[in-house]
């Protein structure tokens, strides 16, 4: 899995590229001090290390306010409707395998109204990017729970608190059989892009789930993850390959703790290190095929404190990607039958002829 | 429905001359007395499973291939396999040939063939006096004929005689037929509806090789099956050519005078569309992309762009209605013609997308094979229910132009129209077809491809605005100022990179707007975008020139209505008659043509939506008359409603 396997048919940049190419003339209309601005300027100055011609590149939003997205990219883009960006998406992706498309969405838009097309589209591996910025509220209708606000939540339309059980959208992706989902945070440009890098080099459908504040009507979601008090305790940065350790350091100086497998239920816990041992401590695989680690991971965040909230590329395997599968479904038509033949396709084998 | 039967097809009114035909090469031709005739109805009826659709598809090529004008309606139940014996299951096929033009598949059959007492009881009423039927005896058992509510059989208790019956113990000589085949009892019977066939092929003088070809390359990879269905196919045109029962056979002569010069074939209306849509490819020169959910009576168009892959044709079939158009609409982004399929319950769902395209200002081909409504409806039935919806069924001033084929090999060209329209306007169009002209079929001259028009639109390839400062720009809604369609600039091409969505754009640069007189300046322009659309005027069929009264339809109604208006003329009366073909916007002369009737009749399978439309835009008073019960009208009652109301307060008008 390379940039040259999922991008290899768009085309590239002339020259070098900068993240002021990528900055269209719009003025940026989210509240000031929103999550989005930095998710925006981290993608703004990304893009070049893709070095993609920019005409090549194509932003895809459905509604809500991160779905504001593509007018800032100077590149194409969609502003669509309401969760349907994946779907309109992957028609264009279908269609045009030089283009390097990607979906802007939110928790609202792709896991309530649009969870239908986020599941299929994930499920058939279609060559797109997701970027879903998660803040667990909606925003733009101005205050309500969302599909992933925690059971409780007191909003506008829940006064009395929400009676519904919250999405995990990494556990989603990884059960609708996505063959990349990534999570990362909007304040870390650093992890963000590493992130994002990986997606845009993995050919397939790639979700990359953002959590991002909205400082309005949901401030301090993700503040466990932020501060530094706490953050040392609350994330675990997944790498492929290495042990999964986080906290204060330990004599080796990773991670103090790590995280251990149950040998008789699989499933996964935090334990000290120290008391475990470094050889019991799980190795992070995102390629392996099987998806019960990386489920078991998106599983180990408490969903109130959201303390051992592992971020990074849970998974990443490859699976057969459908719109190269579909172009060469067309190629083998054409290898078996020639060319199509309209005058040939319009009579038919049983005509008769007036004269 | 032209003419009359020139003689009953009674069994015992032999008063024309004996022709006795020898079998000659391959081709066997039956040997006992022939009468001619110059048009024939025939209704296959039988239970779901019985293959009365398979059966009437290959009786309707046979006759295609012969040279006879034909138009077919198949009628089926939802159910795959209704339980079978019962009235709800059953499944039948009309087939109306002749040795001249035909426009419908017949009023009322002359022959029915009744695979069991469900079948029977089904049809009977639908049957004139006369008619011939022809049973299979086998089937009529006590518990069989308790199913549907007979004590005693009709076919002994002489409640019949109105008709001329042949009993035929058809499965009985199926299985007779088949004893040596090796196949069990069960696969063996399965062949009788080609018993049926044979009979019919022979009664009719059917050509047979390619039946006998099909079903070859049908059932190759099962060559037993194969076999078996050739076997029981000649057994049942050997019975007719030996039975006492079957006296006469009838010859029904080629309708070379009815047809044009040309190469023809048979089509069905999706096949027809399908094809369509892949000429339109071809002549736009840009890839097709096909987003469908499956849907009855639209799938079959999702089927056959399938098998199409080598004309670079991407069919998509997505997780739901809504993704359906959305692939389709992303694909139109993209640069490809871009269809989506569905009938009356998808469209619904399609609104918002269908909405957005309206805003985008990009070509989508909407293609709603109607069937029975609302909600689930009536799936396998016909109905021309949606138009309102076409028209109206967005939120905001969301116009799309509506365009409606006539016939099954009109599903052709009105495709490729649609696409037209599509591209010229940048714009999302209805085709609006229906389940009569999706399933039935009828003879249609290939076109050349030098017939086909030119489909080709150019993409925007560089900048088409100058700022104050001299920077060349490119502006998405700067609008042609003869079509007002805005550029199509597709991703890929560089400099004109740009961003599009369903919030108000500015005029000319796209930007986002909430400005008031910029909402109102683009809502009339997208109105006048649709309204400016260049649709060929109306023409009226009036022959005599004095008519007073017009009948008017769309769609699929052209066949029965044609039939009506023929019927009314061959008895005296006068009328004009007038089909839109397109019904947003409508022909710039429409008005002036309503104007000049005293009487505008409009018959419609819904409850008057055209006639609605009519009065609100040009104040007439547009009758009409209206049926909605899944089928086709019928040429002679819609001609006595013509008649009534021509005859109304005639003295006023004369």
């Amino acid at each position: 899995m390379s940039t040259s396997e999922a991008l290899s048919l768009v085309p590239k940049a002339a020259g070098k590229q900068t993240m002021k190419d990528f900055k269209s003339d719009q003025e940026v209309r989210w509240c000031p001090g929103c999550g989005d601005y930095a998710v925006l300027a981290a993608v703004q100055s990304f893009m070049p290390e893709l070095g993609l011609a920019r005409e090549n590149v194509v932003f895809v939003s459905g509604i809500g306010c991160s779905s504001r997205f593509p007018y800032y990219m100077n590149t194409y883009g969609m502003h669509s409707i309401h969760g349907r960006a994946p779907a309109i998406a992957t028609g264009l992706a279908t269609s045009r395998r030089d283009l390097s498309v990607w979906v802007v969405t939110g928790d609202g838009d792709a896991l309530s109204i649009g969870g239908n097309h986020l599941i299929h589209a994930l499920r058939r591996n279609v060559n797109l990017k997701i970027l879903l910025f998660n803040n667990r509220i909606y925003g733009l209708t101005k205050g309500q729970y969302s599909p992933t606000s925690e059971t409780g939540k007191i909003t506008k339309s829940t006064p009395m608190g929400s009676l519904e059980a919250p999405f995990n959208p990494v556990s989603l992706a990884i059960g609708a059989e996505a063959s990349f989902v990534a999570r990362t945070i909007d304040s870390d440009r650093k992890h963000l892009q590493s992130v994002l890098r990986a997606a845009a080099d993995h050919p397939g459908t790639a979700l990359v789930e953002i959590y991002q504040n909205c400082n309005i009507f949901n401030d301090g979601a993700f503040e466990a993850l932020k501060d530094s008090a706490t953050a040392q305790e609350a994330v675990i940065r997944l790498e492929h390959g290495e042990p999964i350790r986080f906290g204060a350091p330990a004599e080796d100086g990773l991670g103090s703790k790590g995280v251990v497998r149950d040998p008789a239920t699989g499933e996964l816990s935090v334990a000290d290190v120290a008391e475990v041992g470094t050889d019991r401590v799980l190795v992070h695989d995102a390629h392996t095929p099987n998806p019960a680690a990386a489920f078991a991971l998106s599983r180990l965040a408490d969903p109130d404190t959201l303390h051992h909230t592992p971020i990074g590329v849970l998974r990443n395997v490859a699976r057969p990607v459908y719109d190269t599968d579909m172009a060469d479904q067309l190629d083998r038509a054409v290898s078996l039958h020639g060319e199509g033949d309209l005058a040939g396709l319009l009579s038919g084998t049983d005509t008769w002829t007036v004269p | 429905m032209t003419s009359q039967v020139s003689s009953p097809i009674t069994a015992g009114t032999a008063d024309e001359p004996h022709v006795v035909v020898d079998v000659l090469g391959e081709q066997r031709k039956p040997a006992k007395e022939t009468r001619q005739l110059d048009r024939v109805i025939i209704r296959f009826a039988g239970d779901s499973g019985d293959g009365m659709q398979l059966t009437g598809d290959r009786f309707t090529s046979e006759t295609a291939s012969f040279g006879n004008d034909l138009s077919t309606l198949p009628n089926f139940p939802a159910e795959i396999r209704a339980p079978a014996g019962t009235l709800p299951g059953v499944s039948s096929f009309q087939l109306h040939f002749a040795d001249h033009d035909i426009l419908t598949p017949g009023d009322a059959p002359n022959v029915l063939v009744a695979m069991n007492p469900a079948a029977l009881k089904a049809n009977l009423g639908d049957l004139p006096r006369g008619a011939e039927i022809i049973v299979d005896t086998d089937e009529f058992t006590k518990r069989a004929m308790a199913k549907v509510g007979w004590a005693a059989s009709p076919l002994e208790d002489g409640s019949l005689g109105a008709f001329a019956v042949h009993p035929v113990p058809l499965t009985t000589l199926t299985l007779e037929a088949l004893k040596d085949s090796g196949l069990a009892r069960k696969d063996a019977e399965r062949a009788k509806n080609m018993f049926a066939l044979g009979l019919l092929s022979w009664m009719y003088h059917r050509p047979t090789e390619n039946t006998e070809a099909f079903l070859l390359r049908k059932f190759a990879k099962k060559p037993d099956i194969a076999a078996a269905n050739v076997a029981a196919f000649r057994a049942g045109w050997n019975f007719g050519e030996t039975t006492e029962d079957f006296a006469v056979s009838y010859e029904v002569a080629p309708a070379s005078a009815a047809f044009p010069k040309g190469t023809y074939r048979n089509i069905s209306g999706n096949l027809a569309l399908s094809y369509g849509l892949i000429a339109a490819s071809k002549q736009a020169q840009l890839p097709l992309f096909l987003g469908s959910y499956p849907i009855t009576p639209a799938s079959d168009i999702l089927h056959e762009l399938s098998r199409h892959k080598n004309f670079g044709v991407r069919t998509f079939q997505a997780e739901d209605e809504i993704a359906a158009i959305g692939a389709a609409l992303g694909a139109s982004f993209g640069g490809a013609l871009a269809v989506t399929t569905t009938s009356g319950p998808g469209v619904a769902l399609k609104s918002e997308t269908i909405g957005l395209a309206v805003s985008l200002e990009l070509p989508l081909l909407v293609v709603d094979i109607q069937r029975g409504g609302p909600s689930t409806g009536l799936p396998t039935k016909t109905e021309q229910a949606d138009l309102l919806q076409a028209m109206y069924g967005r939120n905001g001033e969301a116009p799309v132009p509506v365009v409606a084929p006539a016939t099954a090999a009109d599903c052709f060209t009105a495709a490729l129209e649609a696409a037209r329209i599509a591209l010229t306007y940048r714009t999302p169009v209805f085709l609006l077809s229906d389940g009569y002209l999706a399933n039935g079929s009828e003879p249609w001259r290939i076109p050349q491809l030098d017939e086909l028009p030119d489909l080709r639109v150019e993409f925007a390839s560089g900048p088409n605005h100058t700022d104050a400062d001299g920077t060349e720009t490119f502006w998405p809604y700067l609008r042609d100022p003869q079509t007002l369609a805005r550029p199509w600039a597709v991703p890929g091409t560089p400099g004109l990179e740009h961003r599009i969505g369903g919030i108000e754009k500015q005029d000319g640069t796209g930007n986002i707007s909430y400005d008031p007189a910029n909402h109102d300046l683009m809502v009339r322009t997208r109105q006048a975008k649709v309204d400016g659309i260049a649709v060929p005027d109306i023409e009226v069929d009036d022959p005599s020139g004095t008519a007073r009264t017009l009948v008017l339809g769309w769609g699929s109604t052209y066949g029965p209505i044609t039939a009506a208006v023929r019927r009314i003329r061959r008895e005296g009366g006068q009328v004009a008659q007038a089909h839109l073909r397109h019904l947003n916007p409508f022909p710039g002369n429409l008005g002036q043509v309503l104007k000049a009737y005293d009487r505008v009749v409009v018959p419609e399978m819904n409850l008057g939506q055209l006639a609605h439309l009519l009065r609100a835009k040009y104040l007439v008073d547009a009758r009409s008359f209206t049926q909605v019960t899944g089928l086709p009208f019928k040429a002679e009652q819609l001609a006595a409603a013509v008649t009534a109301i021509m005859e109304e307060n005639a003295d006023v008008d004369v």
